[in-house]
């Protein structure tokens, strides 16, 4: 299973969102209107699948000075791939 | 335990940062306005207090993890259970431990005991933010010296 069906699959099953609505291009917040609380359970719940920390703190930083967009982030091609590249840095 | 000050936690009588486990206990006490209402003429610990303690002796302890530079606050419950009443005079054993730390955020799961048996039990999700103020910060950290003293 990919990174982005492993992530889709925790997305829909943490918050009421539809595994269907859920694609490469969404953006987490924008579009699927993820709020801060159902946030923290999905990186609480990928945190877990993917043995990795999720530096959450220091991409909303990142975000609230403008050195990087929220689609950097927080789209779900971007966000796999920064998961991906978590768990290469972790092995 | 003053229910009408929110404050919880009696004593602490151990934190393990290799376990990440913290060990508290408090009184409830034989009168308060709570009782009043909660029920006339039946004394009850609400429920949400039940959740309250578990969450202070969570964030209590997530606080020793991160050397009490920022506090941890209550964000989510989930499986909360309140298995068996508590009334007035009862003596609680509270248990905290913490089941991840994320970034900016923390889980735990704990569970509070009376007599041995197990009346509550949840699982918390703590957002941690820096403290509103240098004086909360310093206030809160001499309220838990306290408890570890009574400890």
């Amino acid at each position: 299973m990919s990174t982005f069906d492993k992530v889709a699959d925790i997305i829909s099953e943490t918050s009421e969102i539809s595994r269907e609505e859920i694609t490469p291009e969404s953006h987490t917040i924008d579009d699927l209107g993820i709020d801060s609380l159902d946030f923290l359970d999905i990186v609480f719940a990928i945190d877990k699948e993917f043995g990795i920390k999720i530096p959450l703190e220091t991409w909303t930083q990142e975000v609230n000075d403008g050195k990087a967009s929220t689609a950097e982030y927080f789209v779900m091609k971007n966000l796999c791939g920064k998961i991906d590249e978590l768990v290469t840095a972790k092995a | 335990m003053q229910l009408e000050y929110f404050q919880m936690i009696d004593r602490i009588s151990a934190v393990d940062l290799d376990t990440k486990v913290l060990n508290a206990h408090s009184t409830v006490p034989d009168e308060s306005t709570v009782f009043e209402g909660h029920f006339p003429g039946h004394p009850l610990v609400p429920g949400v207090l039940m959740i309250e303690t578990m969450a202070q002796a969570s964030g209590i302890l997530i606080m020793h993890t991160i050397n009490f530079e920022k506090i941890p606050l209550l964000a989510g419950v989930k499986e909360g259970k309140m298995r068996d009443f508590v009334g007035p005079k009862t003596e609680l054993e509270i248990k905290a431990e913490i089941e991840h730390e994320g970034s900016g955020f923390a889980v735990t799961r704990a569970e509070i005991r009376a007599d041995g048996k197990r009346v509550a039990n949840a699982q918390l999700t703590f957002t941690i933010k820096p403290f509103p103020s240098p004086d909360l910060q310093e206030t809160i950290k001499a309220q838990v010296a306290d408890m570890k003293k009574s400890g």
